[in-house]
């Protein structure tokens, strides 16, 4: 009976932006002007956060594999603290770390005249803060799993460090780094609370899809409820693209 | 071109203590039982592990913790053919080969590795992913992948026990060719007897991190000196020469075996295959012989009784057997072993 209540819980919600999407305005609430800049924002800030989760996520995971001790338990909490954190905290942190008085935006705005918060890299640096600990967290497990034999077979052979990493490791922890890059790409396309914080809300610079939708809400409910069901039905193509490694039985 | 290591090891309580010289061009095998200290031996000599100690090879020091000298793992051209092959899943059966030449910078890798695997018979095999591979298969890709680096000390890790029974036979035929055809130093590690028999042309025997006995193989089993050594010497072995249907041994007696092919062999026959009776049995057995009891050894629910005869045997039997027949030493017997228990394996 408390199952059949927490499943309804769930369903409710879905049920509600299904029953009240004005359908018949779908096709030009998603071709308007406002929404294409919007998804266009969102894609390009969810892809290059993912690239950069890659670039310096993998190498993390692999450094974190193989340290022990207090030294990995202290870079682990660092690692998966903005999976907790509040995304807003997450923002505000950034915005003192890297805004114009910030710690590292001061000495970047006297010495280059760089400014990042309230710009696309900035919403890009959100994502990225959110969500790379998702990929790191995958790989890591990946790692884990991997028999180190096979690295170890090919230094026997003579391989060194470079080709090891870039002809053993990575392409056996394809599967990790894959269903991490997902899991990633999913949390940044979703991220409100950090972007809007430290990037703000710039429609064409910085406004992603869920900033959006929220600004939409109070003046133009339908686009907002469309925009929702954008975002939703990307959430359950990953689902059913990932089923395999999420869901039920094999 | 010969190995001299001296590895000292400590891991816990356990402590690997071996001194080890080996010529080029002769196979030796470390054998031991499970946990003797084996693998953490091969792995000390390709340097995956940090030893206390000496290895030199070929006249070039790898290491020495006196001077703290440690050449790296990919620097030693130390082959190492591990159990249960490792061949890499995402590379095909080609790319496996070439991997350790293009870890050479070979800018011919490919063609090698393909020459490798015609020679091998396996060229068909060249586009296959190594889970498409049989067991036999695999392992003769993994030793190709590094035979393919001429390394100058070849390790192998229980090269036969991770395969079927049914193609062990074969498999070892085929290590033995490119075992022999190999010029660097060959180091074997097993715990199956007859793998470092028919494979190896002295053994050394391992227990507890220690070396035990070594010597060819005639000699170790000769005269046990641990009860590793002794279980292994409780295998019937006889070295004779194979003719077709039997091997002829050559104090003249003959023992049916089917394949027991041509030239210099060794026959094997477990005690268990072994059977005693009173009078002349008639029936299937092949390997027929009437013979004398020598003496009989009680080992808790086996009785293993020695018999001497023109192929000498020790059969393994229950006490009630012993007892039904009134065995005892002196006593005629007539031995009979079915010609499909005897495995011939070329020497």
């Amino acid at each position: 009976m408390l199952a059949a209540l927490g499943l309804l819980f769930f369903l409710l919600p879905l049920a509600g932006l299904l029953v009240r999407a004005p359908w018949d305005q779908a096709v030009a609430g998603i071709t308007s002007p406002e929404t294409v800049t919007a998804l266009g924002l969102s894609l390009f800030c969810s892809l290059a956060a993912t690239a950069v989760s890659l670039v310096l996520g993998i190498p993390l995971a692999l450094v974190l594999s193989r340290t022990t001790g207090k030294v990995r338990g202290a870079m682990r909490a660092l690692t998966t603290l903005p999976m907790v954190l509040p995304p807003v905290v997450g923002g505000v942190a950034l915005l003192l770390a890297f805004g114009r008085r910030g710690l590292v935006g001061s000495f970047l705005y006297q010495a280059f005249g760089i400014q990042i918060p309230f710009t696309t890299t900035a919403a890009v640096m959100a994502e990225t803060f959110v969500a790379m600990p998702f990929l790191v967290i995958a790989v890591e497990g990946g790692l884990r799993s991997l028999d180190p034999r096979y690295e170890e077979a090919a230094r026997a052979l003579g391989a060194r460090g470079w080709m090891v990493f870039a002809r053993v490791t990575v392409p056996l922890l394809r599967p990790a780094i894959f269903s991490g890059a997902v899991l990633c790409w999913a949390r940044a396309l979703g991220e409100f609370g950090a972007t809007i914080t430290f990037a703000g809300n710039f429609p064409g610079r910085t406004q992603t899809v869920p900033i959006a939708v929220y600004v939409a809400l109070e003046t133009r409910p339908d686009s907002a409820i469309i925009l929702s069901l954008i975002l939703l039905a990307v959430s359950l193509a990953i689902l059913v693209g990932m089923r395999d490694r999420w869901l039920g039985e094999p | 071109m010969s190995l001299n290591a001296h590895i000292k090891v400590r891991h816990n309580d356990f402590t690997l203590d071996v001194q080890l010289a080996v010529d080029a061009g002769e196979t030796v095998a470390i054998l031991g039982p499970n946990g003797a200290g084996k693998t953490t031996l091969l792995r000390a000599l390709s340097g995956l592990i940090k030893i206390d100690g000496r290895v030199e090879l070929a006249g070039q020091v790898l290491e020495d913790s006196a001077t703290r000298l440690r050449v790296p793992t990919e620097e030693r051209h130390v082959g190492l053919v591990f159990q249960d092959h490792v061949l890499f899943p995402h590379l095909n059966v080609l790319d496996n080969v070439a991997f350790g030449l293009q870890a050479q910078r070979r800018p011919d890798a490919k063609q090698l590795a393909r020459g490798w695997l015609e020679r091998a018979g396996l060229a068909e095999k060249a586009g296959s992913m190594p889970r498409e591979l049989s067991g036999g298969q695999a392992q003769r890709v993994a030793l190709l992948r590094t035979l393919a680096t001429e390394p100058r000390l070849l390790l192998l890790d229980e090269p036969l026990s991770a395969l079927d029974v049914t193609i062990r036979a074969e498999v070892r035929r085929e290590l033995s060719r490119q075992l022999a055809s190999f010029g660097g130093v060959r180091l074997i590690v097993t715990h199956d007897p007859l793998e470092a028999i028919t494979l190896a042309d002295r053994l050394v025997v391992l227990e507890n991190g220690r070396v035990v006995q070594s010597g060819t193989p005639e000699e170790v089993t000769a005269r046990p000196r641990s009860r590793f050594v002794a279980d292994l010497a409780g295998v019937n072995l006889v070295r004779g020469k194979g003719r077709g249907d039997h091997v002829e041994l050559t104090s003249g007696a003959s023992v049916a075996a089917p394949d027991a092919g041509e030239g210099d062999v060794f026959a094997v026959i477990h005690p268990r295959a072994v059977a005693l009776y009173l009078s002349r049995p008639e029936g299937t057995p092949r390997n027929i012989w009437q013979g004398e009891v020598e003496d009989i050894d009680l080992h808790g629910e086996r009785v293993r009784v020695r018999v001497k005869g023109p192929v000498p045997l020790v059969a393994e039997v229950t006490p009630a057997a012993v007892r039904e027949l009134g065995l005892q030493a002196g006593g005629a017997v007539w031995v009979a072993v079915k010609a499909t228990e005897v495995s011939v394996y070329p020497a």
